[in-house]
């Protein structure tokens, strides 16, 4: 199962259909079973039933989920392969000791694949949509994957399957999401 | 949060304005009515009859005039966004954009300017399950507008129902059209929403059609009891 989290400002918001249902469809689209759930409701119960995470975007102007960053301290403990979209990569980068900075990109850009993992062979270099006003400025150990003219596009943890990006895969860019979960279970690493 | 639906009439702004009704306050419509038939922001095939659509839903419209010229379209549609803030306290704005990035990121962009929240709940919806869910929920839908091979005459003003969703999904196979329209390849107009407390009734309409290109205009229509 994969659980895709909604890191909208509150469950059930009208954000859910803009930046959550488009993850949903994905993964069903790609034959895996699927579990959206609210940031706040995360339990080490669900987590425990999951072979994957997605961590979703949000609107523009909800950066809600910066000022809780407890709601993501699991993110430390877990094996569970994990994508990170937008508001799911800067949750990913402050957890793990980066830090954000101010940097608006509305519509499409080029990304450039400047690192080597399996999950970006496909494509060295592809045209994404991109929706944040934050970008990660230091990502402190992760590993930078790829970057656009304004910022770093995609991390991946040293160690772990967890992947950040930062630009909206669901927007013309499907392949990210299907690969990473043809990936995950490959990713998965046993206790 | 105080929201505010950018409508053409079609039924893509309706049918967002139900969804933002269920999550949050609508507090007005927004139409912006461009001039230029052509327009590439704004939908208009009886964008003029927008004000109907605002007075059945019991909703303020808030509508500003446009010359619908490619890149001042967008200042105008900035002054609307302005107008319904000064006169309605908007906080964000909701429309009906499903696929198209060129819509998306220039609304964005100005609500983004502007302070204002966006949502756009029919992004990368499911065509299909889409239209069947406007059906279910009692949406009266006719098409106002054709702008591509295989629509013929017989499409205008002809009721988007089950046996219409089956021919355009005909059309999708064989001819690459988008299910919702999203192309630009027809337009539609809402007669009818499940939050409308009357109905919009057509009294007198006029067609224009050649070559895959046709309008159904609406001349007179008005409010009747459901």
């Amino acid at each position: 199962m994969i659980l895709v989290i909604d890191l909208c400002c509150r469950g059930g918001s009208l954000g859910f259909d803009e930046f959550v249902r488009p993850i949903v469809a994905i993964v069903e689209r790609s034959g895996f079973d699927v579990a959206p759930i609210h940031f706040r409701r995360i339990t080490e119960n669900c987590l425990s039933e999951a072979d994957a995470v997605i961590l979703c975007g949000t609107p523009l102007a909800d950066h809600a989920f910066l000022k809780e960053p407890a709601a993501f301290a699991w993110l430390k403990e877990t094996r569970l392969p994990v994508l990170g979209i937008c508001a799911g990569m800067e949750v990913i980068c402050t957890i793990f000791g980066g830090s954000l900075g101010a940097c608006t990109e509305i519509g499409m850009t080029r990304v450039n694949v400047t690192g080597d993992d399996r999950l970006f062979q496909k494509e060295s270099s592809f045209s994404a949509y991109e929706l944040h006003t934050f970008s990660c400025t230091n990502p402190n150990n992760l590993e930078v994957l790829a970057i656009s003219e304004r910022c770093i596009q995609v991390v991946r943890h040293p160690e772990k399957p967890i992947f950040g990006v930062m630009f909206h895969p669901e927007v013309r860019n499907d392949w990210v999401v299907e690969q990473f979960l043809t990936l995950s279970g490959k990713y998965r690493i046993t206790p | 949060m105080k929201l505010g639906v950018l409508c053409s009439g079609g039924k893509d702004s309706l049918f967002a304005c139900g969804r933002a009704m269920e999550k949050e306050e609508v507090v007005c419509l927004i139409a912006i009515r461009p001039e230029n038939e052509e327009s590439y922001m704004f939908h208009t095939p009886n964008v003029s009859l927008v004000p109907l659509q605002a007075e059945a839903a019991g909703l303020p419209l808030i509508e500003i005039q446009s010359a619908g010229e490619k890149e001042t379209e967008l200042g105008d549609l900035r002054q609307g966004l302005i107008l319904a803030r000064e006169q309605q306290g908007i906080e964000g704005v909701v429309t009906g954009a499903v696929l198209s990035v060129y819509q998306a990121t220039r609304i964005q962009q100005i609500c983004h300017d502007l302070g204002l929240w966006c949502f756009n709940p029919l992004w990368y919806i499911d065509q299909e399950k889409y239209l069947n869910s406007l059906l279910e929920k009692g949406f009266k839908v006719l098409v106002s507008g054709v702008f591509a091979e295989p629509f013929d005459e017989r499409w205008l003003g002809r009721p988007l129902d089950y046996s219409a969703v089956t021919l355009l999904k005909h059309y999708r196979e064989h001819y690459g059209i988008m299910l919702t329209g999203e192309g630009g390849e027809y337009e539609t107009f809402v007669l009818d929403a499940p939050f409308f407390t009357k109905r919009i009734e057509i009294i007198e309409a006029s067609t224009d059609y050649q070559n895959y290109r046709g309008f159904y205009r609406i001349i007179r229509a008005r409010l009747v009891d459901k």
